[in-house]
């Protein structure tokens, strides 16, 4: 079959591989319909992410129709699903308390020992995403083998397109249980940093559970423009001060709750930042941690700050000191996918969530190269990237 | 969660900063063996299943790597067969010194093992949390020509290959399977996996 490899900072390619089959009971085999490119793929095309090999098969948001199943998957070959990007057993104690993310079942057991070295834990398997989680194909592939397939995907109704419910696999989620972990309350404003797909779902949600207002912080005019399509106020960091921003907004007090949606390569020239990218240049540290520091700084005392975005490493200059004498609550984590598949995809069926308008550009699988260099070059037109095996190449579509 | 408790708390002797190996043996009928690693895991399902599968030893290479196989000859006895680098393999013969049905089985190697050892497997019901397993091994690193070959076995981190062991076990009684990263049988089949 067709799958992009990866071989090495920003060298991903097309290449014919293995097609995947049937490996263990619980297995199925998906044939992909659209599959997309998310921000934390980015990560690993800038080599940020360790444990990775050459050959390597990415992508973790995917679709499609399964095409075969092993004798203990509840899937029926033709059904459609999306699957969550958290490879979850569904019957572990972490998965017994909605845990999915923190599952150990789905990572083989001799990839363990990294994550215990590092995290004093090992971490759950994941989809395309480096060897630390596992080192499972992704589905930026015509077809992938999915495990404990009784378990994560969800079967989709005919008549829904692929592109309303594809970001059930992951950035829906993320943005709605980023705002989750904010814990807002009615009458809340909510600062929001990066205006990525993950930010853009994070500022939705923030609105349904009742915040009064979102202040979207990026330096992408586009990517502020769709925040700003649902009611969000916004912030450009090139041009503003964000901080003194942020004070002025809310009467002196500081938002109530602060997420951050931007991760381990924040962009801009501040004076933390520059010293985290002479460190990350020189291997000292991994992680550039710029918006998490303010929304710390930022947070008004005793409000929430979530952090869906991704880290890697040991960071320094962390406001450890601002975290407690403010009395913050911090919450994190990769998605519990599979918690919130179900009343999200109702959430999509019935219209109160808009899933499609972050979609920039609908190529094809074989384009897969170009989608990549483009989103991680052109940040500010190509917001969100959906791969389609067979659409055409050069049949590139753009939204209005 | 050991039975095997250091002498000045309740943490498990194989946790010691000063003589882990000597405090475990202490506490080991006829142990074998100047190294010890101990490993504790929780498997969410109830202590008759997890035992049972254990206890009987011809199901322990299904999740246990290096053990090619296992021959049981009674209730005490039995023969291991593991692989060593090259295609060699080692081998031993284990007696079962002192057990109790869903608590705990000790065994010890008889004389001539290439790798001498003996060691602990007790089992505990954790209640909500199903079983607590904790296995405590002491051995014995291999010397001379024999030692060279298995070296990569054994004495490569053997916590780290009982911990492996241990949480295939977990996965195979929570899951009914192992999990493997290989696309299709023919990667698994070679030994493609992570
Ligand atoms: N927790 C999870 O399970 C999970 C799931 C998906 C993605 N993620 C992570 O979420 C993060 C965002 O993902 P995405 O797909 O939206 O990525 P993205 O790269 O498309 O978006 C990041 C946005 O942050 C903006 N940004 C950069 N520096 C900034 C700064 N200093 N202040 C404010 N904005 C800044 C960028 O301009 C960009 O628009 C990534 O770290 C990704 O890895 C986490
Ligand atoms: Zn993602
Ligand atoms: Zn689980």
């Amino acid at each position: 079959m067709r799958a992009l490899t990866w071989h090495g900072k920003h060298d991903v390619r097309m290449e014919t591989v293995d097609d995947p089959g049937i490996v263990n009971p619980r297995d199925a085999i998906i044939k992909i319909t659209s599959t997309a490119i998310c921000g934390s793929d980015l990560h690993l095309y800038d080599h940020f992410i360790p444990s990775m090999q050459a050959g390597d098969i990415l992508g973790h948001e995917f679709m499609g129709e399964v095409v075969e199943v092993g004798p203990k998957s509840t899937l029926k070959k033709g059904q459609r699903v999306i699957v969550p990007f958290t490879i979850s057993c569904g019957s572990c104690y972490h998965c017994n308390k909605s845990q999915f993310s923190a599952c150990p079942n789905g990572l083989p057991a001799d990839n363990q020992d990294l994550g215990r070295q590092g995290y004093g834990h090992e971490m759950a398997g994941l989809f395309g995403y480096s060897h630390l989680t596992g080192g499972y194909a992704g589905g930026q592939a015509e077809y992938v083998r999915v495990p404990f397939s009784d378990v994560g995907p969800l079967v989709i109704p005919d008549g829904i397109e692929d592109d309303k419910v594809l970001f059930l696999t992951d950035i829906l989620p993320t943005g709605w249980m980023a705002a989750e972990n904010a814990e807002i309350e009615p009458g809340d404003i909510v600062a929001v940093w990066g205006c990525g797909p993950v930010g853009l779902f994070a500022v939705q949600s923030a609105f349904l559970m009742g915040a009064e207002r979102v202040i979207a912080i990026d330096h992408f005019p586009r990517r502020l423009e769709l925040a700003a399509r649902f009611g969000a106020e916004t912030i450009n960091f090139e041009e503003t001060s964000t901080y003194d921003a942020l004070m002025e907004m809310t009467g002196g007090i500081g938002p109530d709750a602060c997420i951050d949606c931007v991760g381990l390569e924040a962009h801009g020239g501040f004076v933390d930042n520059i010293i985290d990218q002479i460190k990350v240049s020189t291997f000292l540290g991994t992680d550039r941690i710029h918006a998490i520091r303010q929304a710390i700084i930022a947070c008004r005392k005793g409000g929430r700050v979530s952090m869906p975005a991704v880290y890697g490493g040991f960071v320094d200059k962390f406001p450890l000191g601002a975290l407690m004498e403010k009395g913050l609550t911090l919450k994190t984590g990769q998605t519990h996918v599979q918690r919130y598949t179900h009343a999200l995809l109702n959430a999509i069926v019935e219209d109160k969530v808009d899933t499609t308008f972050l979609i920039s550009h609908r190529l094809d699988l074989e384009e897969a190269p170009k989608g990549y260099k483009m989103f991680h070059d052109r940040q500010n037109e190509w917001t969100k990237v959906v791969l389609k095996p067979g659409m055409g190449v050069g049949k590139e579509a753009v939204a209005a | 969660m050991s039975d095997l408790t250091h002498p000045a708390d309740s943490a498990p002797a194989a946790t010691s900063k000063r003589d882990a190996a000597g405090e475990t043996a202490a506490q080991v009928t006829k142990a074998k063996g100047s190294q010890v690693t101990a490993q504790a895991v929780t498997i969410n399902k109830p202590v008759a299943e997890v035992y049972g599968y254990f206890r009987n030893f011809a199901n322990l290479p299904t999740f246990m790597e290096n053990v090619e196989r296992i021959d049981v000859h009674d209730q005490k006895r039995s023969h291991w067969v593991v692989k060593a680098p090259g295609g060699a393999t080692v081998e031993w013969d284990a007696v079962v010194t002192d057990e109790e049905p869903e608590r705990f089985v000790a065994w010890t190697s008889e004389p001539g093992a290439d790798v001498p050892n003996s060691g602990r497997v007790e089992f505990r019901d954790a209640g909500k949390r199903g079983t607590v397993v904790s296995a405590t091994i002491l051995y014995d690193p291999p010397a001379g020509f024999i030692g060279k070959l298995v070296a990569k076995v054994f004495q490569r981190e053997p916590a780290l290959q009982s911990r492996r062991d241990l949480n295939r076990f977990k996965q195979l009684m929570e899951t009914g399977e192992i999990a493997t990263s290989a696309m299709n049988r023919q990667q698994h089949d070679e030994g493609k996996n992570g």
